[in-house]
């Protein structure tokens, strides 16, 4: 339990929190734009990274099996979407739904084991836990570009359309806006997102795992209110949509410093998870103890 | 313009709950009719405006806007013609987007949402000069959060919204009844100007007799799902309170000593 053994630590640990930041940009989409919550995210978390090995173990480009991984991941939200918007089930429910029946599919997909390895001396990793740095490296362009992109895609007609959506869907509908139709397309991008960074994550570790996306809601939305409630400690409110988005991404690498912490205080991992859920109740709870303060 | 034919509309059918809203209605408005529509709680007033607006389907009848059958219509599909606004000053706008993004979203209506700009730079100078005239400074404000303005100027932005893209149809449900009075009175004023100045084809539903009669140019009573009393031109003109309220007394079961009844 020495300084120094934490220390060598830290990196790996930024590197995974920049991966966990890419999977809340993600889950963001649902979370904060269209204020709903989205719990496919934990199955195609798992499906992307399932997708994504599978894919290169069988040859496949590096940069095409994430892209597959990410068009794996629109399906499933749309999948959560059409349950939703279609079928009248609650966006909660239908989540789950999908997400229950995604373990199963990724099973399928890894061929009937839990585990799928991919060594890194065979393959082409875009990233991996024996390269770190670079992986912290690729992690932040690859935050960079999405931010640029979702920030882009968030002003236009159609990204518009989706933040009227989640604000106020009646507002919405009585100026023309398809609401089931913006409802489905956050969902999908949502879980493309997800299962992209997903995709990362398993090269990053040199295995995908069926359980790799238990508590990858949780984890998000950890993300997410960290970097909210920072966001809002540096800049007050209203800060720019990018910058938000970038804050996302520094919550990202801040829980899973927390949890690197936390490991190097001999917490058995197995409590992890626990730990994991306390730590996002007073990240929620914070901005609602800072207003208390504030009246 | 907008033709109404025998629309029905039962909420709750077959259970306790059952309540007839609408009961073979029929109602033909003239291309630049300003018509004001009042009638005691629960007459149907607001079920017609959701009616035409498409919040749910009617059980039976049809409606027409011009030549466009809109009876099966989903209500994102009927918004192309119809500008709204609710009684509901936070109904009408989305508070975490910025003024001008409101706009934006509005002046879009009845059109595909694509992956261009949500906002050009013409569109902002446009937006501008269009909020100048209501003299509530939102001018300025462009880049303010919906959520930070005051009820009445939100009503007034939504009113704005409602009628930026010239709509076949507008309808107005009670959107002056949440504000002081005298942010209503300013907020109905702009309703008049913004109407007149388009020649807007308006339904407009109100609590307060005295400006059912001052706006417009055609007034219908409702009462039980049903129009009781429709009332246009010169006989509008010189209508008074009292003349409402003694001809709703001897159409209906209720008996009204003033407009109290008639309030909301």
């Amino acid at each position: 339990m020495t300084l120094s053994s934490l220390l060598a630590r830290l990196p790996g640990g930024i590197a995974i929190g920049i991966l966990y930041g890419i999977m809340a940009l993600g889950i963001y989409i649902t979370f904060r734009v269209l204020k709903v919550s989205d719990l496919t995210v934990d199955g195609s978390f798992a499906t992307g990274g399932a997708v994504s090995v599978m894919l290169m173990l069988a040859g496949v480009n590096t940069w095409i099996s994430l892209l597959c991984a990410f068009a794996v991941g629109l399906l499933c939200g749309t999948v959560t979407g059409l349950l939703h918007t279609r079928l009248n089930i609650p966006i909660i429910l239908s989540s789950i739904l999908v997400q229950i029946g995604l373990y199963s599919v990724n099973l399928r997909i890894m061929q009937g084991s839990a585990l799928k390895s991919i060594s890194v001396d065979k393959y082409n990793l875009l990233i991996n836990v024996r390269f770190v740095s670079k992986t912290i490296l690729i992690g932040a362009l690859i935050s960079l570009v999405l931010i640029i992109i979702l920030y882009w895609y968030f002003g236009t007609e159609q990204g518009s359309s989706i933040r009227a959506t989640g604000n106020n869907s009646a507002m919405a509908k009585s100026n023309g806006i398809n609401t089931a139709t913006t409802t489905l397309i956050g969902l999908a991008l949502c879980n493309g997102v997800v299962a992209f960074a997903g995709g990362l994550m398993s090269q990053y570790q040199g295995f995908s795992d069926v359980n790799q996306g238990r508590g990858a809601i949780v984890t998000g939305l950890a993300a997410i209110i960290i970097g909210e409630v920072l966001c809002d400690i540096f800049f007050k409110k209203g800060s720019s949509f990018w910058l938000r988005l970038t804050f996302v991404i520094l919550g990202g690498i801040i829980y899973y410093l927390i949890m690197v912490l936390i490991l190097w205080l001999r917490v058995d991992s197995n409590d992890l998870k626990l730990f994991t859920a306390i730590i996002v109740a007073i990240f929620l709870a914070i901005p609602n103890f800072r207003k208390g303060a504030a009246e | 313009m907008l033709r109404i034919t025998d629309i029905a509309k039962t909420f709750n059918r077959g259970t306790v709950n059952e309540k007839v809203a609408i009961a073979d209605l029929s109602l033909t408005l003239n291309d630049g009719d300003f018509v004001t529509v009042i009638g005691s709680n629960g007459a149907g007033k607001s079920t017609l405006l959701n009616a035409i607006a498409g919040t749910w389907l009617t059980d039976s009848g049809s409606i027409m806007i011009d030549d466009i059958d809109i009876t099966r219509l989903p209500e994102y599909k009927r918004a192309k013609y119809i500008g709204r606004v609710f009684q509901d000053p936070l109904m009408g706008t989305a508070a975490d987007m910025w003024i001008e993004e409101n706009l934006a979203l509005a002046s879009r209506r009845g059109e595909r949402r694509r992956l261009l700009p949500g906002i050009t730079r013409s569109e902002r100078a446009e937006y501008a000069e269009m909020l100048k005239p209501l003299n509530l400074g939102l001018e300025n404000r462009l880049t303010s959060k919906v959520g930070l303005l005051s009820g009445g100027q939100r009503q007034a932005l939504t009113l704005l919204m409602a009628t930026i893209k010239k709509p076949r149809l507008l309808l107005l449900d009670e959107h002056t009844a949440a504000l002081d009075p005298a942010t209503a009175d300013k907020v109905l004023k702009l309703t008049d100007e913004l109407v007149s100045k388009d020649s807007l084809t308006t339904l407009m539903i109100t609590h307060n007799m005295q400006d059912a009669i001052d706006y417009g140019n055609r007034l219908i009573m409702m009462n039980e799902g049903r129009i009781i009393l429709d009332i246009a031109g010169e006989e509008k003109k010189q209508l008074t309170k009292q003349q409402l309220i003694d001809r709703f007394n001897a159409l209906s079961d209720q008996k009204l000593e003033s407009d109290d009844v008639l309030l909301s």
